[in-house]
């Protein structure tokens, strides 16, 4: 962690709606991620940068200290666990829905229904909390064809139109959590780097019009 | 295990080899000589003991992180300390027993089941100070001057501190008369700063304005040294137990300045670590390229309770293998010297002389010559005119 800001982001949506918050702060990358190469972008700030990694990473970069700040999805968070970080700044953006989702006809045969998610640790706990025992399958994608096939009773995924479920005989069925993106700080370059990190994170939340 | 992998260490369980090791130990002596200039006792507590000492005041925290096992003698649970500040807390108010202020430090391997932090180690070498029986804000200076001093020791430059007081939060909790499960939910959210959970959580919880208002701002007091007059402001209905805690903090914090006028100090007002023993003050130092704190303490005044005498304690530690990691690189120069494997008692003298004198001395093994520069020596004992002489390596060419 030197002197150099280093913000951590993922591709599509998130990068695509946090453009607009880092210029309230006066930054602005210097390529796009969806046409360069490149792994680590410059800004128009030269001692800001930019790296751009798989949204499941952004927690793990910034726990670290890889990245000073970074915008990970709420959904992403609460399976990470959110340890070693602070999360200050709702960002209101790639706004959605952690759903249970199935076929609402569906009758488990087992005692045990059997859930495919890649939200794993979120999924036991937000089953247990309710009493409820699961056995949980983790899966990286595609999570609607698990239940067509026979692979599991239920899913846990973001849900954002609905559309993907509804085409495939799915509906959603219970809400777990709604989902934002946050602004996620490393706990120790709040404090070595705390005047510059609080002016971008006052100037993202203006935009953001908290 | 396959014979291919049977030299694999288990996960986060490191073994320290040359030169590392030998820097270890120099730092290791380094600063027990340090802790001995300022008062401090060496303990040297026990690797293993029984898991309700281990676990008792300070250590509810350390249940997860410690390795249990069945002493077969007695047939109760062991623990393999994972911290070892509870145990020298129990050696002062239990064994000790001193009245007045007592100075001890430690230095020792702990075990954890799970590695905290990065670099992922599980058996981290604690180093640290305790400071027992007083209770003002000198002793909480004197133990965090000392956590500088180690870091200026190893070579760590450009620390910054981060300084909070766990009364603040513990009295607005009071304040506002949240229970348990309110308590632990709030503390989990500030531990995250995550003000959007924070003010939709205490919106359905309708507290009393000022109570709100005053644990609301929590998350915010972070920054500079402003943050306490700014705390002052927003703080100003709470009540005597709040002021006092921050005027600890400037007392500490304008002593601390006259000594490092230089050190930048964060105020973290949110900041909880270890809440459930710490009393009073904690304090965290960090370093440029390290994601967390490198050398961390506070004050934990109840934790000797159930040793039967609760006495005042502030204290820091820290893991000597991280400060080494963090260390600049020392040029390695080498000294030493090499010598024939010749039968000769006159030699045999010399050698020990040399020995003697601290010089590091390399003896050739017959039918076993090697390269002396290979070995770290720099010079050779040689024979002229039936003295042995100590001559400086002959240089030789880049093509040899």
């Amino acid at each position: 962690m030197s002197a150099t800001l280093t913000i951590a982001l993922s591709k599509g949506r998130i990068f695509k709606e946090t453009l607009p918050l880092l210029a309230a702060a006066a930054i602005v990358p210097a390529d796009d991620p969806e046409t360069s190469r490149k792994l680590i972008l410059d800004t128009n700030q030269p001692d800001v940068k930019l790296v751009i990694i798989r949204a499941t990473d952004v927690p793990t970069y910034v726990q670290y200290g890889a990245a000073d700040l970074g915008v990970a999805g709420k959904d992403v968070l609460l399976e990470h666990g959110g340890e070693g970080l602070y999360e200050p700044l709702d960002l209101n953006i790639a706004r959605c829905r952690l759903m249970v989702a199935g076929d609402p006809n569906h009758r488990p045969r087992l005692s045990r229904p059997r859930i495919a998610t890649k939200y794993v640790n979120t999924t036991r706990r937000w089953f247990a909390d309710r009493g409820r025992q699961v056995e949980v399958i983790k899966l990286y994608g595609s999570m609607e064809l698990a239940p067509l096939v026979g692979l599991a009773d239920y899913i846990v995924d973001v849900v954002d139109t609905g559309n993907t479920l509804k085409a495939n005989g799915l509906a959603p069925l219970e809400h777990i959590a709604d989902i934002s993106s946050r602004l996620i700080v490393n706990k120790a370059a709040m404090k070595m780097k705390h005047a510059r990190i609080k002016a971008i994170m006052a100037r993202m939340a203006a935009a953001v019009g908290v | 295990m396959t014979a291919e992998d049977r030299w694999l260490l288990p996960e986060g369980i490191e073994e320290i080899l040359p030169p590392a090791a030998g820097r270890m130990e120099r730092l290791r002596r380094e600063l027990l000589d340090l802790y001995e200039s300022w008062g401090y006792e060496l303990v040297i507590p026990p690797l293993i003991e029984f898991l309700e000492s281990l676990l008792t005041g300070a250590g509810n925290d350390l249940e997860l992180q410690t390795f249990k096992l069945t002493d077969q003698l007695s047939g109760r649970m062991m623990g393999v300390r994972a911290d070892m500040t509870p145990q020298v807390a129990r050696i002062d108010a239990h064994l000790l027993k001193r009245s007045g202020p007592v100075r001890l430090c430690y230095m020792g391997t702990v075990l954890r089941t799970r590695a905290d932090g990065f670099g992922g180690s599980r058996s981290p070498y604690q180093a640290g100070v305790e400071l027992y029986g007083h209770r003002g804000h000198e002793s909480d200076l004197e133990v965090l001057m000392l956590m500088l001093e180690t870091l200026q020791a190893v070579g760590i430059g450009a620390v910054h501190l981060d300084l909070g007081h766990v009364a603040v939060f513990r009295a607005l909790i009071r304040q506002a008369g949240l229970d348990r499960e309110r308590e632990g939910l709030l503390f989990e959210a500030l531990q995250r700063k995550a003000l959007p959970e924070i003010r939709q959580q205490l919106a359905v919880w309708a507290l009393p304005m000022p109570c709100e208002q005053a644990l609301l701002a929590l998350a915010e007091l972070n920054g500079g040294p402003e943050v306490l007059d700014e705390a002052d402001l927003r703080l100003a209905a709470a009540g005597e137990d709040v002021r006092d805690a921050l005027a600890t903090l400037r007392r500490l914090m304008a002593a601390l300045l006259r000594r490092w006028p230089e050190l930048p100090v964060h105020i973290d007002l949110a900041e909880l670590r270890g809440y459930h023993y710490h009393t009073g003050v904690l304090f965290a130092a960090y370093a440029p390229g390290q994601g967390q704190a490198v050398a961390q303490g506070g004050r934990y005044d109840e934790i000797a309770q159930v040793f039967g005498r609760a006495r005042p304690a502030t204290g820091f530690s820290t893991d000597l293998a991280t400060l080494l990691r963090l260390a600049p690189a020392a040029a390695v120069t080498a000294h030493g010297i090499y010598a024939p494997s010749v039968e000769d008692a006159a030699l045999e003298r010399r050698v020990a002389k040399l020995r003697n004198r601290g010089e590091r001395v390399i003896r050739a093994l017959p039918g076993a010559e090697a390269v002396p520069e290979t070995l770290g020596c720099d010079r050779l004992l040689v024979r002229r005119d039936g003295e042995w002489d100590v001559l400086p390596l002959p240089t030789r060419s880049a093509h040899e």
